[in-house]
């Protein structure tokens, strides 16, 4: 299975996260029970403006597409998942009320929720299947395809107007993240064609269409029978601005109320202010250095965990990330569902990095950091871990590479690289990365065992039993992985002093993140 | 030069033009083919699966050879057919007149602007040559010249549009409808004006300045003619000349795409289409662009050429 939480594209991540272990929002219950970050009492009314990195004349609406930040958050208010992650990535229902396992984990009986689409007509078991079945068209390249892999939509049935039966290919413990992952929004059955989406595109989402100018600007307004409550806010209008200048200027100049995605240079600018709030949301994006297991020098562990001692965190959090973050390590999800917490904190130790290096034959050891600007601080990270790498007798020659084509190139070739990731389970992280046939498994971390330790984790019914093997992967990729995780980044969003009901412990592309229902003018 | 020989230097250059914006599209086509990664590769950002590639390269066809791939654009644009985009699968003509109506606004607004600014700046400095006057217009337009645009746009934001609340600071949402809001148009046609009027105002200047020193000027003068007949209407055609050229080359400059501009104050125009399209490897909008660039390099300065041939038939005219 695979969350595809986008990343970093061209401009900018696409999809990051924090995900403190936060008191869960309560979802589906109506407003009343969800404690307000920025308290008072949600007033109806008024427009907000959300400035966001867009995708330029090529945005469209059809969310099965979506890809950058920008079209997540649209779809998110125009369409609904069955379920979305909470601030632990952990699943969490939304259009599926109830699912339910048979013994074996391979048949889950999924129920709806009672939701109407914005032309009146109820969201129905065929408007889900036909949805999936339209991700999984073998013709397309829908990204939420590979999450989707893992059901049987062939021997998959709706089972009543609002029951589904999934079928699975094998034992899927983690079902629920599939219908959580990235892209796998319901459309109606008779939605049509992607350039359908950009004229009149129905959900069932909290906000209704308006109208849409591909990288300028997207108007919604409130529905008003959305089944989670109707939002606060009257309309809701995105518009684009890649420049980060530009949105802060733009939040300051008072032409738009959100401005996400700021650097931590005009965060602390602005910070307690008072002419606008900064909202960091964080343990974001995962930040790492990608080590391919299966090439010298890196085949030998000692080099790698020489290289996990070489690294100083702090100094990389404080230099690549200006502070705005925290430090890892080495395992992917601080703070999410799984996460092996009891695992020393690692710190940096030369002597004892250069004496595995010795052992394994590898001093004055030269090797290639491939970096690009396709991420903020990636190449101040290569900058600062060759400086931290020459302490310990280690040559790295950082090269720079084209933006556009970097986690294709990183892919296959090269020995040590820079590495980022949004917000997704950790599961998920492990099933797109760490397995024999993942899709994207920059470590070249092919291990039998590994593998077959995942499968006994998906097989595994009681949470706790389940819980222990993850910890056990864990600890594997703790002491010999090919992940050197340094940190993690914060995720900064700015809003005007006006704006109420933010959620921060929202990661980026959780349920609660750019989710502008909950969102008012005071 | 006579009428015919007018016409076959506006043929040949034509002619030329033709073949120029050939060459730029082969060059163009050639070096985004020469870019690391394609289209499917910059659409598959951070997820790069090898199988989702390959799978999006066979839905975009560019599993198929280059050539074949630029011989269909060509033969599409045969028949006025710019082809689709990539990305998106709109219409790259879509593309280009969303795009073009934000520039041309633009390009018009500080046009309007710059020829009266520009000149008036130039003869004045000129009347007074060596002066105080000549002394502040000079140093004033070299210091501006100086500033990148980059910085003067953010200077620019932050007094008028920041502290002084004069002037919104971006035209973000407003890029459909940019004239229903001239306030946001104020400072970046600021900006587009800043180093145009010194090139062009230093131009005029040093050609009236040239002219008025040259024997035939003062030939007129010691005939009796009046000092404001000799300036208008014998000096300052001379310095039109060279002016003129480098008008053509500011509004290429302007509608070409002004991306600094257009990515400080969110105005959506050529610039940011052309630099989308490339990140995004989507050679058909690319290609639809380096036509419509080239077709408008290859008529502003043939335009610029004659208006030169008019002021100044005696220089002739090198085709």
């Amino acid at each position: 299975m695979n969350e595809r939480f986008p990343g970093l594209h061209r401009r900018g991540f696409l999809a990051a996260t924090g995900g403190a272990a936060a008191a869960l929002a309560l979802t589906g219950c109506g407003d009343t029970e969800k404690t307000e970050p920025t308290g008072g009492t949600p007033k109806r009314g008024g427009r907000l403006r959300a400035a966001f990195a867009g995708g330029g004349a090529s945005e469209i609406l059809d969310p099965h597409l979506a890809n950058l930040f920008a079209d997540v958050a649209r779809a998110k208010a125009l369409f609904d998942k069955l379920a979305d992650y909470g601030p632990d990535l952990s699943a969490q229902p939304r259009l599926a009320t109830r699912w339910e396992s048979n013994k074996s984990l391979d048949r889950w009986q999924v129920t709806l929720r009672e939701a109407t689409f914005h032309d009146g007509k109820p969201v129905t078991a065929r408007d889900v299947l036909h949805s999936y079945r339209r991700i999984a068209d073998p013709e397309q390249a829908f990204r939420a395809k590979a999450s989707l892999e893992p059901i049987d939509l062939d021997a998959s049935r709706a089972t009543g107007e609002r029951a589904i039966e999934f079928v699975l290919k094998r034992p899927t413990a983690e079902f629920p993240n599939i219908l959580a992952a990235f892209g796998a929004y319901i459309v109606p059955e008779n939605a049509g064609k992607a350039a359908d989406f950009d004229d009149r595109p129905i959900g069932s989402g909290p906000f209704r269409f308006v109208s849409f100018a591909p990288g300028r600007s997207a108007v919604f307004r409130r529905y008003d029978a959305y089944w989670d409550g109707a939002p606060h806010l009257d309309e809701l209008e995105f518009v684009v601005a890649n420049e980060e200048s530009a949105r802060v200027n733009a939040l300051l100049g008072g032409q738009v109320e959100y401005a996400h995605e700021l650097n931590p240079t005009t965060a602390r600018a602005h910070e307690g202010k008072g002419q606008i709030e900064i909202v960091r949301l964080r343990n974001s994006a995962m930040q790492a250095f990608c080590m391919k297991t299966d090439r010298a020098p890196f085949d030998d562990k000692r080099v790698r965990e020489a290289f996990f001692l070489i690294a100083d965190r702090q100094e990389l959090v404080d230099g690549a990330l200006s502070g705005a973050g925290e430090v890892g390590n080495d395992l992917f999800g601080k703070g999410y569902q799984y996460y092996a917490a009891d695992l020393p904190q690692r710190t940096q130790d030369l002597d004892r990095a250069r004496s595995l290096l010795k052992q394994a034959g590898a001093e004055k050891l030269k090797v290639t950091l491939d970096t690009s600007a396709v991420a903020a601080g990636f190449t101040e990270a290569a900058s600062i871990f060759r400086d931290q790498a020459a302490k310990a007798g280690v040559t790295i020659d950082v090269k720079t590479g084209s933006k556009d084509s970097y986690w294709s190139d990183i892919l296959d070739s090269g020995t040590l690289s820079c590495y980022r990731s949004g917000a997704m389970p950790i599961e998920a992280h492990i099933s797109q990365r760490l397995l024999t046939d993942s899709t994207t498994n920059a470590t070249k971390w092919h291990h039998k065992d590994f593998d077959a330790l995942y499968q006994q984790a998906q097989s595994t019914r009681d949470r706790a039993e389940r819980t222990a093997v993850y910890e056990r992967m864990q600890r594997r990729l703790y002491a010999e992985g090919g992940f050197l995780i340094w940190g993690f980044a914060d995720w900064i969003l700015g809003t005007a002093r006006s704006v109420r009901g933010v959620e921060t412990k929202a990661p980026a592309n959780t349920l609660d993140w750019a989710r502008f229902d909950k969102v008012w003018l005071a | 030069m006579r009428v015919s020989g007018l016409r076959s230097f506006v043929a040949r250059r034509l002619l030329l033009g033709v073949a120029q914006t050939v060459a730029v599209v082969l060059l163009v086509f050639a070096l985004t083919e020469a870019l690391p990664g394609d289209a499917a590769v910059a659409l598959a950002g951070d997820q790069p699966d090898p199988a989702r590639i390959a799978a999006i390269r066979e839905a975009m066809h560019l599993d198929r050879p280059a050539y074949e791939r630029l011989a269909d654009w060509a033969a599409g644009l045969a028949r006025g057919d710019f082809g689709t985009s990539l990305a998106s699968g709109r219409p790259v003509t879509q593309y280009i007149a969303d795009g073009f109506g934000p520039t041309l606004l633009l390009a018009a607004l500080t046009l309007a602007l710059l020829i009266p600014a520009g000149f008036g700046l130039g003869v004045l400095a000129a009347r007074h040559e060596g002066r105080l006057v000549d002394r502040l217009v000079s140093s004033a337009t070299l210091a501006v010249y100086a500033v990148p645009e980059f910085a003067l746009g953010v200077l620019l934001v932050t007094v008028f549009a920041l502290k002084l609340a004069w002037l919104p600071p971006t035209a973000v949402g407003y890029g459909t409808d940019l004239l229903g809001h001239p306030a946001a148009l104020v400072l970046p046609v600021l900006v587009l004006l800043s180093r145009p009027v010194c090139s062009l105002s230093r131009l005029v200047r040093a050609g009236m300045v040239d002219a008025l020193a040259s024997p035939y000027a003062a030939h007129t003068r010691r005939y009796g003619v009046p000092g404001a007949r000799i300036r208008y209407a014998h000096a300052l055609p001379n310095a039109l000349a060279p002016a003129a050229q480098q008008l053509a080359r500011t509004v290429d400059w302007l509608l070409c795409g002004v991306i600094v501009v257009e990515a400080l104050f969110v105005i959506p125009g050529l610039g940011t289409v052309l630099l989308n399209a490339v990140a995004e490897r989507d050679v058909p909008v690319v290609q639809g662009l380096a036509v419509v660039f080239g077709v408008l390099t290859v008529v502003l300065n043939l335009g610029a050429d004659l208006v030169a041939h008019r002021l100044t038939p005696r220089a002739g005219v090198a085709a």
